[in-house]
């Protein structure tokens, strides 16, 4: 019961933070709102008891997610520009796909569920024979760095790539500024 | 924000607390919540930090941009190393077992050098993007 209660108020709050964040205008204010909806899905994770995962979301989602794009707004001004469109296509596309997600949902195992597919696959072998075969008390660890060991070797080549791109397309360099603008005194 | 002192200096107290708080993740994610990927973007938030309060140049000289490309790679060549290593000790690639005498010390050891890896990685990477992005503002 207690816990049916956090989750709405967690659930609701999260909606509301979206709503603000679509009716501001002003980026700063909005770079603000992400950062509390990350720090409020992050609680919801706790509460899911999956405490890796609200890890993560606490460190990158608030943290560094929210000083990239300040960092940003730096860069491109913290106004947003009146959109050149009328909103109601894509209103309409974003409620035609939410109603299909939503549409998809009922389909779904119940949370929890012991009987669910992902519950039957490979989870009890993970459970049950990760002390004896890797001796980690985590078994979030155990699986994403040894069961899982290619697909998290995948997702650092992802990241790898990030910052090679980023470098190739901006670079470390500070930008050259012509030397007339700077006339030597 | 250079010239406010209290920014300052509860920086400078506070950036080291980070830094060991990222290196307690990284290496007790083992036993609680946490690992590479968490501990490698906290270690990066204290450098963040830094060039934050102390402007991006300063960050600049405090890690050269040429060690940040080095060690970029240097994660994921540690990473893709373990698994070469394995395979040349006549097993599969990324099997850790083949690291050590029996398979719970392999495990150990090997788990702790990827993650070690991931978290290289994954800080210089966020680094980089911060220096890439707020660095351009500089005059």
């Amino acid at each position: 019961m207690l816990i049916e209660a956090i989750n709405i108020v967690l659930l609701g709050m999260l909606a509301l933070t979206a709503l603000a964040a679509v009716r501001l205008h002003d980026l700063f204010a909005v770079t603000i709102m992400f950062g509390i909806y990350s720090l409020l899905a992050a609680v919801v994770f706790v509460v899911l008891d999956a405490v890796d995962v609200a890890f993560t979301e606490a460190a990158v989602g608030v943290g560094i997610s929210t000083v990239l794009m300040l960092a940003t707004i730096g860069l491109v001004g913290r106004h947003e520009q009146r959109p050149a469109h009328r909103p109601l296509l894509p209103l309409l596309v974003v409620a035609v796909t939410g109603a299909a997600l939503v549409y998809g949902t009922l389909d779904m195992p119940f949370f929890a569920d012991p009987a669910a597919p992902v519950h039957q696959h490979v989870v009890p072998y993970y459970l049950g024979k990760s002390p004896e075969q890797t001796g980690i008390p985590n078994v979030v660890t155990s699986i994403l760095a040894s069961y899982r060991g290619y697909d998290t070797l995948g997702e650092l080549a992802v990241i790898f790539t990030a910052g090679v791109g980023v470098l190739a397309l901006l670079g470390l360099r500070r930008r050259k500024r012509p030397a007339k603008e700077h006339p030597t005194p | 924000m250079r010239d406010n002192p209290v920014l300052r200096i509860v920086a400078k107290i506070i950036i080291p607390v980070i830094l060991l708080f990222a290196l307690y993740v990284q290496f007790h994610g083992d036993f609680g919540p946490g690992g590479g990927f968490q501990a490698g973007v906290i270690f990066a938030a204290g450098f963040i930090l830094y060039g934050l309060v102390f402007g991006t140049e300063a960050l600049r000289n405090a890690i050269p941009p040429g060690l940040l490309r080095f060690v970029i790679a240097l994660g994921l060549v540690l990473y893709a190393g373990v698994g070469a290593t394995t395979m040349l000790l006549g097993s599969d690639y990324l099997a850790y077992g083949a690291l050590a005498d029996d398979l719970i010390g392999g495990q150990h050891l090997g788990i702790f050098l990827v993650e070690l890896g991931v978290g290289i990685t994954v800080s210089a990477v966020t680094v980089t993007i911060f220096l890439a992005f707020a660095g351009r503002n500089d005059p």
